[in-house]
């Protein structure tokens, strides 16, 4: 028996998987079937049953804020997946879509009918555009097949599914920015409460749930919530995509039950590229702390990563073995979030401004031990002290990197420059040698 | 107790902050409930009369509700208090200190240094919380980021990016306050910015509020930059001449001069706002053309300058014993109005007195003396109304206060707005408004709905009646809105011939009484006096023998009026050089609003007081030069000062007894064929008020003529053609602007740039020729 | 000079997805780039128009977001991905290469109009770095050589296929389009899944027959 579990990768190796022949040939749609049968709030129930959390990175359980949504109050109700990936290291969704659109399809449609939705969207970055092809078939396929429309399969319930394509900004994940986005605003995160349960997408109760969870749905409706809950650890149930990258012999996705450990995960991908070894790693994306070799045994699942001082997030595990400079791996990081950071709060807007001015003359070694601190010290002028957590994750790599690499950042200038070779670090450096 | 006085009992909820317990009604934001304890909390988004924005973050504290502590600190200005919460700020949390401290820091690494020439420096949100809550020394060592320093964005506002801090409040003002969103946050991140799309400046005719809100020197007014300090201003509280809606201003001057004007705080009319042209149109005080000096015509027929004793001297020979008409003009303080009421039933023992200095009708005087004069509307029936009726007039043009109390309460609950118009302007579209071809087809009235007419349905026959009508079958609150300022007090001082001072009606033998009584004379004119058309025809045909005339311009009333007093005595007081002086036999200067004290009454008729702000003695208010003349004239009305004339009209007061019933009129549509003019005047026109002001001016709007799809395919125009439109007497020539409204209609403004209607045309509406050019 | 008739029908098609017009802001951008390759006055404008806005109001959107152009690109947009794990796995060297190989720097056009480049952040492929995106279509495992010849082809009118992507590679404005939910009929080209989207599931497999 594999640690490994693939449940939405299960037939991705078949050339035709992203078509809806494909999906129903393994079944696709009769979990469908199986939840129109059955009311929305049994639908909800079974959901929440499940365990599944939201695997967009914060672990919200899905099934409590489908119920979230009030029911009898006469108002168009939203359910907008957030297919805005753009998390740096997080590349589980992308791949999903591509080579299995339809079981988000049908996630939308068993979620819309439990939140009593009629309307719903997928928002999409719009920097993938053969995966925006992809998925806009196989709304199109549905709708031939009657799994959206009108009267879906015979049920009387109605959905409508609208392909949204994002245009380049990465702050379009956070669901509020999300929702302003759509609506055709700056995607600027807005004032919370009201939250989007109560007044989301025009103002009417919404759900926003990323891709994965949604495509979990099928096969929680297909297997019972017991089949579910049977993997994963106690409070992560179930299994889901985990995506390995960087500085290994094999990088790519792997399925498996939450609570898996990168050492696991290494075995299976050949380990750390040959002749070299692990120096750090991010556990769900860039603004997850970074963890170091000795938290290749960490579980990784929601509980286990929060307890040794990180998060689960998106399971983006990027791998950079010794020959990566951590500083510049934080600038750049550093450099991605001013990019990103929408405008709106003074401390992102400035903050990383001013953090990717330090952050360069620390890396050209121009820096002293005391601007250590007041970078340390504008970290916290920043963190928690913004709109939204797009300035946590901005700070994230350098207090994370500065905890396991002080040495390092001091190194930079007692050297009085990078001590690193950049083309050591690269997947062509016997060639460019 | 009426419903007005009924309390409405206000849920209210308790906190501590800083340690004192504060109680506030429930949805009160921290800050707000923190300033009630006097606690300061800093802050730069934040404005309380925009939506909360949370994003400037200045204005964090700690907060823990029921002993539960927020893991870290919230914003006070979107949080709203709780039972049971306890707020520790700045002075009382080392967490919140250091946060604040640290935001203060961000928003100064890219803030220029350019304090030294900036025209916020001494009143800067900024400048004056970083003191208070910033670090000494900054702690940046790196790159500013830099933009080209100020750029118009209209002729009339500034934006330096540098000095902005991206609080949001001028986009979100334009937003949510004015309907024009012309100014937006572009692109992203740290470079965020405020701008405008480069072919649409902010030609908004709020937009001086952003500058008046903008809590740094980024949004500037090219006609106050780089022109004072803030401590070498004297601020005077004023009232708005520009219009009946009543702002309060805030005027600030520099050694006898007027360097700008604010909008003051008054909840209940203005709030903190003022439009453009009560922001920036001052520039009249000084013009050339300012009259300082008396003018006499002497033997030679020619003006000459003259002394004050002089001047008086020529003016009372001429008025003495005199058959004479008074011309009032509607930009009267109250008290110079019932200065010139006086003069007119002691001095000259007539009623041929009339304010209207504009197309008016006898239908209008019965309705404003029997109607307005009972009318008791206000800005809070607009909160409360179910709907909104506007009858001939065009708020966002015409009132445009009146008109930003409208929209918040279509953007904030959906207010139905109705509007009896020939087209949608662009501020009826802004107020969604349901446009109707007549009051007959007005529907869905009730009690709580209130009708807002406006004075130009003085040129439609039965307009008011129908109006009146309308508000007696459904209960509907009345008001009427003159656009002039001085209207609504003019008529309470009974400058009009059918009305005494203080709404007495001149048909009742006991309200004579009590004012012969009041005023210590023996007798008063009974026979109505006759309204301005009739005093000029009079003037002309010589059944009168000369005239007093206030601020008028008789382009104003009709094409003609110059005309019709060439042949007669004139006794002009002015503020400026106009037509009138030009052709008139004696030339009183007279002071204008910041240099002498009053009031107006607004739309509501409720006074709107000013204090002097500039003291010339050259310049006197109407109403002491009046008093002088009439002393010279051996026929005293004793009112030596606005003090004293304020004290009369108050011991006055206002008739309590019956006013006679409006005799309503029937309509009697005036059938035309061909094209019908239809008009109205643009805030921002060529009014005498506004002259000297370029940069205003700048961001009037332009004047087309507008005519249906229908109209121009029969000329044979498109929007990139020009039209003719004439009369017997000229014509002008307008691009055309293609929109819905009938297709026998044709509209134009009334006094803008190549659009002057009545010296062009002859009428403000009627039939009209329309012609490709 | 105004948009065709049916541009303008078109547009209206793409209002009419959704519940309220504003909605429609972004497609309605990529559109209007599909047509004339960037955001235009003429766009801006029109899009103003027809959703009843102001037009600063779709200024503030289109300057929001990175992919919209507000002058014009090539017609084969060159995305070198230099977010951390891709620049440090060579997208800093290929930028460095391609920039010398083009004469260009990122933000710019070459002469011919024909490619221009863009340093981008991360576009979801890190199993497959350094990536490369070509009018936003995959180009995956890449190098300093390869990209210099990706870039060589185009010039010569002669693109090689996206990694994971239709056969033939579109037009930057052909792209647009899809992106404005115009579909191009081309969905079911390429691949399903490159080798790093199916490790895990041919270890399980593997395993499980074990």
């Amino acid at each position: 028996m594999s640690i490994l579990k693939p449940v939405l990768s299960a037939h991705w190796d078949e050339p035709d998987s992203f078509t809806i022949a494909a999906y129903k040939r393994h079944g696709g749609y009769k979990p469908l079937a199986k939840a129109l049968k059955s009311t929305p709030d049994e639908v909800i129930a079974l959901v929440k049953e499940s365990g599944l959390r939201g695997r967009g990175g914060a672990g919200f359980p899905t099934g409590s804020k489908w119920g979230f949504i009030p029911q009898g109050d006469n108002k168009p109700h939203y359910l907008v997946v957030n297919a805005d990936e753009s998390e740096p290291g997080t590349c589980k969704d992308i791949p999903l879509l591509m080579a299995n659109p339809h079981a988000l399809i049908e996630g939308i449609i068993i979620g819309s009918y439990a939140i009593r939705a009629n309307h719903s969207f997928i928002y999409i970055r719009g920097e993938v555009v053969h995966v925006f092809r992809r998925v806009q078939k196989a709304i199109d396929d549905a709708y031939a097949a009657g799994l959206l429309g009108k009267n879906i399969l015979g049920s009387g319930f109605d959905l409508e599914l609208t392909l949204h394509a994002g245009a380049g900004a990465y702050i379009c994940g956070e669901e509020t920015a999300l929702l302003d986005s759509l609506e055709g605003f700056r995607g600027q995160p807005r004032l919370r409460p009201p939250f989007p349960a109560i007044a989301g997408l025009y103002a009417m109760p919404t759900v926003v749930n990323n891709v994965e969870s949604i495509a979990s749905v099928p096969s929680i409706i297909a297997n019972g919530a017991d089949w579910f809950q049977a993997m994963g650890t106690e409070k992560s149930k179930g299994y889901t995509l985990y995506s390995l990258s960087g500085h290994v012999t094999n990088p790519g996705q792997f399925e498996a039950p939450l609570g898996i450990t990168l050492r696991q995960i290494l075995e299976l991908a050949g380990g750390i590229r040959a002749g070299h070894e692990l120096k750090f790693w991010t556990p769900g994306g860039s603004s997850t702390p970074m963890f170091t070799a000795e938290h290749l045994d960490v579980p990784l699942d929601y509980e286990g990563v929060a307890a040794a001082g990180s998060m689960l997030g998106t399971k983006a595990l990027q791998i950079f073995d010794e020959t990566t400079c951590v500083v510049r791996a934080a600038l750049r990081w550093v450099e991605f979030y001013k990019h990103e950071s929408c405008g709106k709060c003074t401390p992102c807007r400035e903050g990383t401004w001013w953090l990717v001015q330090l952050m360069k003359d620390l890396e050209a070694g121009k820096g002293t031990e005391a601007d250590l601190e007041k970078l340390l010290d504008l970290c916290d002028n920043i963190a928690g002290r913004s709109f939204c957590a797009l300035a946590d994750g901005a700070v994230s790599p350098i207090i994370s990197s500065l905890k396991y690499f002080r040495a390092e950042y001091i190194l930079h200038q007692t050297n009085g420059g990078c001590p690193f070779d950049p083309v050591a670090s690269t997947l062509f450096e016997t060639a460019g040698a | 107790m009426t419903p007005e006085q009924a309390v409405v009992a206000v849920e209210t909820v308790s906190a501590v902050i800083d340690g004192a317990e504060v109680t506030v009604p429930k949805g009160t934001l921290i800050i707000r409930a923190a300033e009630q304890l006097g606690i300061a909390i800093p802050r730069f988004c934040d404005h309380p009369l925009l939506a909360p924005e949370g994003a400037c973050r200045q204005c964090l504290v700690d907060v823990s509700i029921n002993g539960r502590a927020f893991p870290k600190p919230q914003a006070s200005c979107t949080m709203p208090v709780e039972n049971g919460m306890v707020v520790n700020t700045q002075l009382t949390s080392p967490v919140a200190a250091k946060a604040q401290e640290g935001i203060m820091e961000f928003l100064l690494i890219n803030h220029p240094l350019d304090c030294p020439i900036c025209d916020k420096g001494g009143e800067c949100p900024l400048q004056n919380q970083a003191m208070s809550a910033g670090r000494p020394e900054s702690r940046f060592e790196g790159e500013k980021r830099t933009f080209e320093k100020p750029i118009n964005i209209s002729s009339q506002v500034l934006l330096d990016r540098e000095r902005c801090v991206l609080c949001a409040r001028c986009t979100r003002f334009s937003e949510q306050i004015a309907g024009d969103p012309f100014i937006t946050l572009n692109e992203r991140g740290a470079l965020q910015q405020v701008g405008i799309y480069e072919n649409q400046p902010f030609e908004s005719y709020y937009s001086g509020n952003t500058v008046q809100i903008c809590p740094v020197g980024a949004l500037t007014g090219s006609s106050y930059r780089f022109r004072a300090r803030p401590f070498d201003l004297v601020s005077v509280n004023s009232a708005c001449e520009h219009c009946a809606s009543g702002c309060d201003l805030r005027t600030d001057i520099r050694r006898g001069k007027t360097l700008r004007r604010l909008g003051g705080d008054d909840p209940a009319v203005n709030q903190e706002w003022n439009c453009d042209k009560g922001r920036w149109a001052f520039k009249y005080l000084t013009t050339r053309e300012r009259l300082k000096t008396p003018l006499v015509r002497g033997a030679d027929g020619e003006l000459h300058e003259a002394s004050w004793p002089e001047a008086i001297a020529a003016a009372a020979a001429g008025l003495k014993d005199k058959r004479v008409g008074v011309l009032a003009g509607g930009r009267l303080t109250h008290e110079d109005a019932y200065g010139y009421s006086k003069f007119a039933r002691v001095a000259l023992g007539t009623n041929d007195i009339d304010f209207r200095a504009r197309p008016h009708s006898d239908e209008e005087r019965d309705f404003l003396a029997t109607v307005v004069t009972n009318l008791k509307t206000t800005y809070i029936d607009i909160d409360n109304a179910d709907q909104v009726l506007l009858a001939s007039f065009e708020p966002e043009e015409e009132s445009p206060i009146v008109f930003l109390r409208i929209y918040r309460q279509v953007t904030k609950r959906g207010l139905v707005v109705t509007s009896d118009a020939p087209l949608a302007s662009r501020g009826s579209k802004k107020l969604a408004a349901h446009l109707v071809k007549g009051l007959a087809e007005v529907s869905g009235l009730t009690a709580q709905s209130v009708i807002l007419v406006g004075e130009r349905a003085a040129e439609t026959p039965g307009a008011l009646s129908a109006v009146f009508e309308l508000s007696q079958s459904t209960g509907a609150k009345l008001a009427w809105i003159p656009r002039r300022a001085g209207e609504r007090g003019a008529l309470a001082a009974g400058a009009i011939g059918n009305l005494l001072p203080g709404y007495r009606p001149l048909s009742d033998a006991a309200a004579r009484v009590d004012l012969q009584s009041a005023w210590g004379v023996k007798t008063l004119p009974e026979d109505p006096g006759r309204s301005t058309s009739e005093i000029l025809a009079a003037l002309n045909d010589e059944s009168l023998d000369a005239v007093l005339i206030g601020g008028v311009d008789p382009m104003d009333i009709s094409a003609q009026a110059l005309n019709q007093l060439l042949n007669t005595f004139v006794v002009s007081l002015e503020i400026s050089n106009t037509a009138v002086t030009a052709i008139a036999d004696v030339v009183l200067p007279v002071a204008a609003v910041v240099e002498k004290s009053g009031s107006y009454l607004d739309w509501r008729g409720i006074a709107r007081s000013f204090d002097k702000g500039i003291d010339d003695v050259d310049l006197r208010s109407d109403v002491r030069i009046l008093s002088i003349l009439a002393d010279e004239m051996g026929k005293p009305i004793n009112l030596p000062t606005v003090t004293a004339t304020t004290r009369e009209i108050e011991s006055l007061g206002t008739w309590d007894g019956v006013q006679p019933a409006f005799a309503k009129r029937t309509a009697n549509p005036a059938s035309s064929d061909g094209f019908t003019l239809v008009s109205w005047r643009f805030l921002l026109d060529l009014g005498s008020l506004q002259q000297g002001e370029a940069n205003l001016a700048g961001t009037a709007k332009d004047a087309r003529a507008h005519i249906s799809s229908a109209t121009a395919a029969s000329l044979g125009v498109t929007e990139a053609d020009s039209v003719v439109i004439s009369s017997e007497r000229g014509s002008i020539e307008l691009p055309v602007s293609i929109r819905a409204i009938a297709d026998n209609l044709i509209w134009v403004p009334r006094n803008s740039e190549g659009s002057q209607v009545i010296p062009a045309l002859g009428f403000t509406s009627g039939s009209v020729k329309v012609a490709k050019r | 000079m105004s948009f065709t008739n049916e541009e303008l029908a078109v547009m209206d098609s793409i209002i009419a997805r959704y519940p309220k017009s504003r909605s429609a802001i972004m497609p309605l951008l990529h559109y209007v780039q599909s047509i004339d390759g960037y955001v235009t006055a003429r766009g801006i404008e029109t899009i103003a128009e027809k959703l009843n806005l102001a037009t600063a109001e779709v200024t503030a959107v289109s300057t929001f977001y990175t992919q919209y152009k507000s002058e014009p690109v090539g017609e084969y947009h060159v995305g070198i991905c230099t977010n951390t794990l891709c620049a440090i796995m060579g997208g800093d060297a290929i930028y460095e290469s391609v920039c010398d190989r083009l004469g260009i720097k990122k933000d710019q056009t070459t002469a011919d109009g024909k490619v221009s480049l863009e340093r981008i952040e991360c576009n979801a492929a890190c199993d497959y770095a350094p990536v490369v995106m070509v009018n936003w279509e995959f180009y995956d495992n890449q190098t300093p050589a390869s990209v210099n010849n990706l870039v060589d082809a185009i010039r010569e009118g002669n693109p090689p296929a996206p990694t994971r992507g239709p056969s033939t590679l579109r037009t930057w404005k052909e792209n647009s389009a899809v992106l404005a939910g115009l579909s191009d009929g081309l969905s079911e080209e390429g691949v399903q899944a490159g080798a790093p989207s199916l490790l895990g599931l041919n270890i399980a497999k593997s395993q499980g027959k074990k």
